[in-house]
């Protein structure tokens, strides 16, 4: 016990999670706002539009984030210059952000599809009646009940996203949770299984929240037929 | 309103045959027909909901357009009422009203919600305006359905089956908000297997069988002197159950 209560105070565990939080709340709005233009190009009367989406989550949904990650750092920073901020943590943690999001999108849009296949034909069928243009059928009647069938799913991947922020390592954000961890380890072998114990109940702790909003979220906004 | 050698496919399947069809202003037009007839299909090509492969269909006069706004604003003047009513399930009845003449019409908020309390009340169902669709019984759905399309002032107005997924004692309630309409001179296609709506409201019958338009009759030349044999089938069948 004494040695754990040790670990604390010689490392800033907290601050470690609270980058991957972080990392995960930037990345799920980025991702969020990706995914509902990609879901809408998949649904979209216009045929190029709808390869370009699919191609976009067949390739991203392919793809192992760590490459993605990698990339980030050695292509569009290191090859194309791309870059945030002059200082390098601060440039890391939002190529980071953007290989999460980029990445995490080709799943919202996959569960915003799965939520859009919940809403019955006839809703879009009587908006295209009435003359709404796609656009407006898509914003006022069917992604909003898709929204609603889609929170389950949604919950999944950002939990999944969650637990990826973890391979922000991979592009150098060497104030993570994971990347802390493995220091802590190198330099306390011997209290390794309490190391470990500690992370992954950090973990848990996140994650459970989350489970249990995305259960209160889809009883509360249930569409009644 | 006129379709004139309308031909449509779905892959192999041949479901509309050479139909021509005139329906003249203020006139009610009443489709039957067996089942897999294709009396939906063509009630779903007038607004193009389905397109079709060759032929014509003018609206006064003009040919549907193709795509875009143009197409947008004929469906705008074509008021489609379906089997399954098709509210919007996250809009209150009053949205329901209000969303099409608000956003397609560009009506301010204010007139669209009294126009739509006009017309709710004339179906019946304005002390429903702030409830849910679901809150509400079928036969009070779909006159809120009857009553969103006429929101939108359409020069002809679609019914396909709009009571056959209701149950029998609502039937009446959405068969007279239709008949009330036919009085005022709504230009009207019902398809439809209520025939004693259809003796009392229609000027016309349309008998259609595989894909094709077999007979065209007054309703009591229809139903007491049916030319063809299919359609002396067809009558007998329904009439006897
Ligand atoms: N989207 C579609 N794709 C393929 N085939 C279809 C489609 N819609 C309808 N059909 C077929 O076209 C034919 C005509 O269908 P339609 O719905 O117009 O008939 P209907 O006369 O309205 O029948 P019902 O009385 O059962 O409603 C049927 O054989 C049907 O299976
Ligand atoms: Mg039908």
């Amino acid at each position: 016990m004494g040695s754990v209560l040790q670990l604390f105070s010689e490392y800033n565990i907290p601050g470690a999670f609270w980058v991957n939080i972080q990392l995960t709340l930037w990345s799920a709005l980025f991702s969020l706002i990706l995914g509902v233009i990609l879901v809408v190009m998949r649904i979209s009367p216009i045929s190029s539009m709808r390869v370009f989406g699919r191609t976009y989550v067949e390739f991203f949904q392919n793809m192992p984030l760590t490459i993605i990650m990698v990339f980030m750092v050695l292509g569009v920073f290191a090859q194309l210059k791309l870059s945030f901020s002059t200082v390098f943590s601060v440039n890391f943690f939002w190529l980071a952000v953007v290989g999460l999001s980029l990445y995490t999108a080709a799943f919202v849009c996959e569960s915003l599809r799965s939520g859009i296949n919940t809403v019955p034909l006839g809703q879009a069928e009587a908006a295209r009646a009435l003359g709404l243009s796609f656009i407006q059928s898509a914003s006022e009647i069917i992604l909003p009940q898709a929204f609603r069938g889609s929170v389950a799913p949604l919950g999944n991947t950002f939990i999944a996203l969650l637990k990826n922020s973890t391979v922000a390592a991979a592009a150098s954000v060497a104030t993570e949770s994971s990347s802390l961890m493995s220091e802590m380890i190198e330099y306390h072998a011997n209290s390794i299984v309490a190391i470990f114990l500690i992370f992954a109940l950090g973990y848990v702790i996140l994650v459970l929240p989350i489970g249990a909003l995305t259960t209160f979220l889809s009883n509360k906004l249930a569409v009644r037929r | 309103m006129e379709l004139s050698h309308v031909e449509k496919h779905f892959g192999s399947l041949h479901v509309l045959k050479d139909i021509n069809l005139r329906v003249n202003m203020g006139e009610v037009l009443v489709v039957v027909g067996p089942s897999g007839s294709g009396k939906s299909t063509m009630c779903r090509t007038i607004n193009r909901l389905e397109s079709i492969d060759s032929g014509v269909i003018r609206i006064d006069g003009e040919p549907l357009p193709q795509e875009g706004r143009d197409l947008a604003n004929l469906r705008a003047e074509v008021g489609m009422v379906f089997q399954s009513f098709n509210l919007f399930a996250n809009k209150t009845i009053l949205e329901n009203m209000t969303l099409a003449p608000i956003k397609v019409r560009h009506m301010d908020k204010k007139d669209a919600e009294d126009l739509a309390m006009d017309l709710l009340a004339r179906v019946g169902v304005e002390s429903q305006a702030s409830k849910m669709p679901s809150q509400l019984s079928g036969g009070q759905q779909q006159r809120v359905a009857i009553a969103r399309a006429l929101a939108m002032k359409p020069k002809i107005m679609l019914f396909d089956e709009p009571t056959s997924a209701l149950d029998p004692e609502m039937v009446n309630e959405v068969l007279d908000v239709m008949i009330q309409l036919a009085q005022e001179g709504m230009t009207m296609i019902c398809v439809t297997h209520e025939m004693g709506f259809a003796r009392r409201a229609a000027n016309r019958i349309v008998f259609m069988a595989d894909g094709r338009i077999l007979e065209e009759d007054t309703p009591d030349g229809f139903f007491d002197h049916a030319k063809t044999k299919r359609a002396q089938d067809f009558l007998s069948k329904i009439l006897t159950h």
